[in-house]
């Protein structure tokens, strides 16, 4: 029975525990939500700074160790689109939009929900209608991605 | 102790991103589009990532201090907002074209290759863009 469902299903089961298990271990070990955008943003625009080792140190954890096993096991297909200006427009907008709602997948996505945080639910409604219905549009009205 | 917690965690999240399929950016978009062929990995991984979190806050609500003595955040102010609405559709609009949110964006620079750094450059230019933004609105309110 259990080789009927997909592996892809089984690994994102297995990778969301891990996933959650760090967001457990900032909480329950330093008080902080695991928020990537929150992290990482206070790290560019400056507001960051009375904890700015432990968010570099998040960081390049957080770069570092998938490297490393990246490294040993060959490097995963990311499939990143080849249109640069895609990529930029893209980025903006989630770096803005993230900073604006105050939180991203992993920040309202993971910790925000699991709180049942009213915000948080609402936030990811957001994104997640956002997201089907840009990729309804783009993908088979304008044919861009 | 609290940069051990910190690179704990952020290797933790890197690995459970790797794993999960999360920096596969066809996945996340597979995800995103419901048309054919719809992908559920990040309903799994979304749904496995909440089940350590919901135990963390019902331990958290009991112990009220983190292990290095801080209090555990309290709950924000819940009142919905413009803000949290509009910022989270601009992230949702970018997401779905690049098939990256910040988590795996980061997780995977060292294989997303020339796209994946031009994507997080982009990030965070959009995130200092914002600063800038509230900034100048809050200096504006003020005058």
């Amino acid at each position: 029975m259990l080789s009927a469902i997909p592996h892809a299903w089984i690994f994102g089961l297995a990778g969301g525990l891990m996933i959650g298990l760090a967001a457990a271990v900032l909480l329950l070990g330093n008080a902080r939500i695991m928020g990537a955008s929150g992290i990482v943003g206070g790290l560019v625009d400056g507001t960051g700074q009375d904890n700015l080792v432990e968010r570099l140190i998040f960081v390049a954890a957080l770069v570092g160790v998938p490297a490393i096993v990246v490294a040993v096991t060959g490097a995963p297909d990311a499939h990143v689109s080849g249109d640069l200006g895609l990529l930029v427009l893209a980025g903006l907008l989630v770096g803005f939009g993230t900073r604006m709602a105050n939180g991203c997948t992993s920040g309202h996505g993971v910790c925000g929900m699991s709180r049942f945080s009213t915000r948080s639910i609402v936030a990811t409604l957001a994104y997640l209608g956002a997201g089907f219905a840009t990729m309804a549009v783009a993908r088979h009205i304008l044919g861009v991605i | 102790m609290r940069l051990l917690i910190s690179a704990l965690s952020g290797g933790l999240f890197g690995l459970g991103l790797l794993i999960s399929g999360m920096t596969d950016t066809a996945k996340v978009q597979g995800f995103l589009d419901l048309s054919r062929d719809w992908d559920p990995t990040l309903m799994f991984v979304l749904g496995g990532a909440m089940l350590p979190m919901l135990v963390a806050w019902r331990i958290a609500a009991r112990r009220k201090r983190a292990l290095i003595g801080t209090p555990i955040p309290a709950m924000p102010d819940q009142t919905l907002d413009g803000r949290l609405i509009a910022g989270s559709v601009l992230f949702g609009l970018g997401w779905a074209l690049a098939g990256f949110c910040p988590g795996p964006a980061i997780a995977s620079l060292g294989w997303s290759g020339t796209g994946g750094v031009v994507f997080v450059i982009a990030m965070f230019v959009g995130m200092v863009g914002h600063h800038l933004y509230t900034r100048r609105r809050r200096a504006n309110c003020a005058a």
